[in-house]
């Protein structure tokens, strides 16, 4: 299942990354105990996120994203691949669980504030309990305390909250308080899996605009998860589209949704309302992109010169301008049909077929 | 307090809601759900209702079709559906009221289907129940209704759980326009779907629309899918209405801090990216005053310093 894990050269920054995923692969076994059979959910899933980076993973149900943020976050073991931090193998260094040094690494903000506070503890608890496991409870009492005055004017909330019960915050201050218990361990990555998505919708904004603050004042670098292209686009540095276990497209993420190259992406791009789009989208060209999602054997590139196209897997070609760091793999592109449960077709198609008319906006 | 009768169609309004008061009572204490809300509906007009969670968006919907159950009770006010009053109704009334003339889809409407039953027997046992046509009229006019919505009239033997979330979710719409109601209620139809299946039911709902003819009431706290969808809308804000006006007029130019807030919380995807703030954390407004009209046909609460009270003092952050 490994195959080539070059990285396009435009994709890796100078320094080492704070996050590279290298290969990842992941099946899940299904049917009885003498069945064979698995469903591949990951296939070599290649993401890079830079110091201070913020990266969007976005993709529909299905698609594969939160298994990658299972896997990620050690609470999936993959089949294949390698999780590197800050250049360490952290598969090959805790190879059986999470180690607390992986956890001081690497923090995860989830998705739902309501099932991930312990009802029956008071806001400091999480917080010291944070601080206290990782050692970073300064030592005295009152260094702790300070601590945690720092971390809720941090997070954007009052000192005396420290006091309260779940139950007496909202939504929006309650993943505030999940974001804070995740800095109290100083980490250099966050993994936010939809962190906005149980949130009413006037306060999301909010917490995006935190997790921006905290990556330009802390450095924090960030995967953010999610299925909103629009808040991808509004925090994100540089997004990565996944569709049936596989990164098919990434890049700066303005770029990138100005000018999807990916049929799915595309497809995605389309179907988010919004107002400003002048006219709505070509009820034709949306059928023809579904098509071709739905069956692509295509390639828009076939005959481009100047994109070197090879059969062995993975096929990527730079979008525009090298600066945008904007790929797209959609060469032959056949996805694992057992994956995110899409209809895809299963015929094998042939090196040389002549280029549809289908993708004509990415070659621009 | 008048809401000025702009609507599409040329006719009389379908729906008219005047002044309704829908409170919860409680042993100790009952809530005010919905407070003095007035609108109407034009034959043939989307009106949305926009709002968050517990505003009162689908109290209001459930009071239209009578389905408030204790401790909910109107407590004032009228509605009245092509010049009947709903609130006066029989039993019997009711229910030719419900599904003839006014249909409602609900949030997940697509698990509410019967999950012993074939689609094909739900939506036949509509005809049947309701229209009294016979068993074999009703299973070709069931399979005309799938077609209507562009599923495969095979799928008429099929379970519910043998379809996807997306035919299962237009399934019920079919079912919701299968007696040609005048309005369909549509409750957060598509919030528990992916972004590709909400923009072809989207699609599929205005289609529909313009061939029966409907008017619909759409209920939603996505403010860039209602503006794509609604001829006019209405913000609401803690049972009470902060605004009302055509729905581009509501986009290009909102007035009310709340609704501000509530377009500032969709990044839009395309343009610059600039910094939005959303409505911060706290900030709550009380006694909101009756709208005031603002520009023909565009009505807004008035806000301010005295008009609502703000428990947080940094309303600027709410404005844009």
């Amino acid at each position: 299942m490994s195959h080539s894990l070059t990285l396009p050269a435009a994709g890796s920054t100078t320094s080492t990354p704070a996050l590279e995923i290298r290969g990842l692969g992941k099946s899940f076994p299904i049917g009885g105990l003498f069945t064979r059979s698995s469903v591949r959910a990951l296939h070599g899933v290649d993401l890079t996120i830079g110091r201070g980076e913020i990266v969007a993973l976005v993709g529909e149900s299905g698609s594969g994203k939160s298994t990658l943020a299972r896997c990620v976050a050690r609470l999936e073991k993959p089949n294949s691949g390698a999780i590197l931090i800050d250049g360490v193998d952290i598969l090959k260094r805790d190879r059986f669980q999470a180690s607390r040094a992986f956890r001081s690494q690497l923090q995860m903000v989830f998705q739902d504030p309501f099932g991930s506070l312990n009802p029956a503890h008071r806001i400091e608890h999480f917080l010291r309990r944070s601080l206290a496991i990782h050692g970073k409870s300064g030592g005295t009492e009152e260094e702790t305390r300070r601590r945690l005055e720092d971390l809720m004017t941090t997070v954007g909330l009052q000192a005396d909250m420290l006091n309260s019960y779940p139950h007496e915050l909202s939504g929006g201050q309650r993943q505030r308080v999940a974001i804070a218990r995740a800095l109290a361990v100083e980490p250099q990555v966050i993994l936010a899996d939809e962190p906005t998505s149980m949130l009413d919708v006037s306060v999301r904004i909010g917490v995006l605009n935190l997790m921006r603050k905290l990556r330009d004042e802390q450095g924090i670098s960030m995967l953010y998860i999610t299925h909103d292209l629009a808040s991808a686009r509004y925090l994100a540095d540089r997004t990565a589209v996944m569709f049936a276990g596989e990164v098919v497209e990434e890049g700066e993420s303005l770029d990138l949704l100005a000018n999807p190259a990916h049929p799915y992406t595309q497809l995605l791009v389309s179907a988010v309302p919004d107002p400003a789009r002048a006219g709505s989208y070509d009820p034709v060209r949306r059928a023809e992109l579904r098509q071709a999602v739905m069956a692509s054997t295509t390639c828009a590139y076939d005959g481009d010169t100047n994109q070197a196209c090879s059969a062995e897997e993975p096929v990527r070609h730079q979008v525009g301008d090298p600066a945008n760091r904007h790929w797209v793999r959609c060469h032959l592109y056949r996805p694992w049909a057992g994956a995110g449960g899409h209809a895809l077709a299963g015929e094998p198609a042939q090196p040389n077929v002549p280029p549809s008319n289908v993708q004509e906006k990415a070659s621009a | 307090m008048t809401i000025s009768q702009v609507s599409f169609g040329s006719h009389e309004p379908v729906l008219d809601v005047k002044d309704l008061t829908v409170k919860y009572i409680g042993d100790t204490r009952s809530t005010t759900a919905v407070d003095r809300v007035s609108f109407s509906i034009g034959t043939g007009e989307v009106f949305g209702l926009a709002g968050e969670s517990g505003c009162g968006k689908s109290t209001i919907a459930n009071s239209i079709m009578r389905l408030l159950k204790d401790p909910a009770k109107i407590a004032g006010g009228s509605i009245s559906f092509g010049g009947k009053d709903v609130l006066a109704m029989s039993p019997e009334e009711l229910r030719r009221f419900r599904w003839q003339d006014v249909a409602m889809v609900f949030q997940s409407a697509m698990n509410s289907l019967n999950p012993v039953l074939t689609i094909g027997e739900q939506i036949v046992d509509i005809f049947t129940t309701h229209a009294g046509y016979s068993r074999k009229e009703s299973l070709r006019r069931a399979a005309e209704l799938l077609e209507l919505v562009r599923i495969d009239p095979a799928r008429l033997k099929s379970y519910p759980h043998q379809l996807s979330g997306g035919m299962r979710q237009r399934a019920v719409i079919a079912m919701a326009v299968a007696l040609k109601p005048s309005l369909l209620i549509l409750d957060e139809p598509t919030t528990a779907l992916d972004v590709v299946v909400q923009q072809e039911i989207m699609a599929q709902i205005k289609d529909l629309q313009r061939e029966l003819g409907f008017s619909v009431l759409f209920i939603t706290h996505d403010m860039s899918l209602m503006v794509e969808l609604s001829h006019r809308m209405a913000v609401m804000y803690g049972g009470r209405i902060v605004e009302t006006a055509k729905a581009q007029d509501v986009y290009a130019n909102p007035l009310h801090p709340y609704t501000q807030a509530l377009m500032g919380a969709f990044p839009p995807l395309t343009g610059p990216r600039v910094p939005l703030t959303g409505l911060p954390d706290g900030v709550k407004f009380r006694n909101i005053p009756d709208l005031g009209e603002a520009a023909p046909g565009h009505l807004v609460a008035p806000f301010g310093a005295d008009a609502s009270v703000i428990d947080s003092a940094n309303l600027e952050g709410a404005a844009r």
